[in-house]
């Protein structure tokens, strides 16, 4: 399936942080790789959105919305760099 | 050590607090004041929110429709209105099945309300008198919305910036923002700044367009856009597969990643 970008994921980030997390640097604990969270890949086929490192694939973030309560995952994130 | 070494009495500290969002997301209600065609699949929305904290040229919102059984959907609309005020201007395209844009586009009556949560996204956006480089903006289809924002809000601010946009579409009766655009880059500002409108037409061009229709390519992206070399912001907006092709070509053509910014849509039904 094709897929959108982290910048769709600003809206349900916001619900739970202050900050604008997209627009954060953030490393994956897959390849490394640092990048702004709105430049990775967003899947949302699933019952949830899944966030994927645009270098390697690998699962940065989810986040599942069953109404009553939020699930967010960063596990693939190992750092997040937010600016003053 | 003081408590005056950590905190600058003056600021009250403010300094060493994480940056918030000048315009702070939140949920608002907004009412329908004009419904109108934008092209012969979408519509214009132009809504009043009272509690609109501003629009930043680039952010989107999510909408919220609830059905009366309680079932919600929720999609991402790029804001088309910049600057500051509570008018917020959104430019719908119709997803044939969708659950959201069907609503919106055929449904929706001036009068009518909704629910709002923005503005949204802090990475797509363009401000004004940060950054002297040029701008490129390159739009494919209703991805042209957030670009029509920085656009205009450059128009507006007579922003001395170079800005160029590169606008690929299905055929004349597509374009959105038509008159608005034909505007920015028809008019000079006092200082002599104005916007670079390119067209590329996929299915059909005007009669009067010397320029073959077919989708964009690598060598029109390199011909019609300012060269790397210029060192330009790039804004790319369009469905995933235009983005990820237009960047991908970017970056061949020498452009740095880190000044390319991206966002994608994928008509999520």
């Amino acid at each position: 399936m094709t897929h959108l970008d982290g910048n769709a994921l600003a809206g349900v980030l916001a619900e739970v942080f202050a900050v604008d997390l997209t627009d954060a640097r953030a490393r994956c604990t897959g390849c490394g790789n640092v990048g702004r969270l709105a430049e990775a890949m967003l899947y949302t086929g699933a019952p949830g959105l899944v966030a994927r490192c645009a270098g390697c694939d690998q699962v940065l973030a989810t986040v599942v919305d069953s109404g009553d309560r939020l699930w967010l995952s960063l596990t693939g994130l190992s750092a997040i760099e937010l600016r003053r | 050590m003081t408590q005056g070494a950590l905190t600058d009495p003056a600021t009250g500290g403010a300094e060493a607090r994480l940056a918030r969002p000048q315009r702070r997301a939140a949920w608002h209600v907004a009412r329908v004041t004009e419904v109108r065609p934008e092209t012969a699949s979408a519509v214009r929305l132009v809504l009043d929110v009272p509690t609109w904290p501003g629009n930043d040229a680039g952010a989107h919102l999510d909408v919220r429709l609830t059905a009366p059984d309680g079932y919600q959907a929720t999609r991402s609309y790029s804001v088309a209105s910049a600057g500051d005020g509570t008018q917020v201007v959104l430019a719908v395209d119709e997803v044939p099945d969708g659950e959201v844009s069907p609503f919106l586009v055929h449904d929706l009556r001036p009068g009518d309300q909704l629910e709002l949560h923005g503005p949204l996204g802090a990475f797509f956006v363009w401000r004004p008198g940060r950054d002297t480089r040029p701008v490129q903006l390159i739009a494919g289809g209703s991805g042209v919305v957030p670009l029509y924002a920085m656009a205009s809000l450059h128009g507006a601010a007579s922003d001395p910036t170079a800005f160029r946009l590169l606008y690929s579409v299905r055929t004349p009766q597509d374009v959105f923002f038509a008159d608005e655009l034909a505007s920015l880059s028809g008019a000079a500002t006092h200082d002599g700044s104005t916007l670079g409108l390119d067209l590329v037409w996929t299915r059909r061009a005007p009669d009067s367009s010397p320029d073959a229709v077919g989708r964009l390519t690598r060598q029109t992206l390199a011909a019609r856009t300012i060269p790397a070399a210029d060192r330009p912001l790039v804004y790319v907006c369009g469905p995933t597969g235009f983005v990820e092709a237009i960047a991908g070509w970017l970056q061949e053509a020498g452009h740095d990643a880190a000044d390319i910014r991206t966002e994608r849509f994928g008509g999520t039904p």
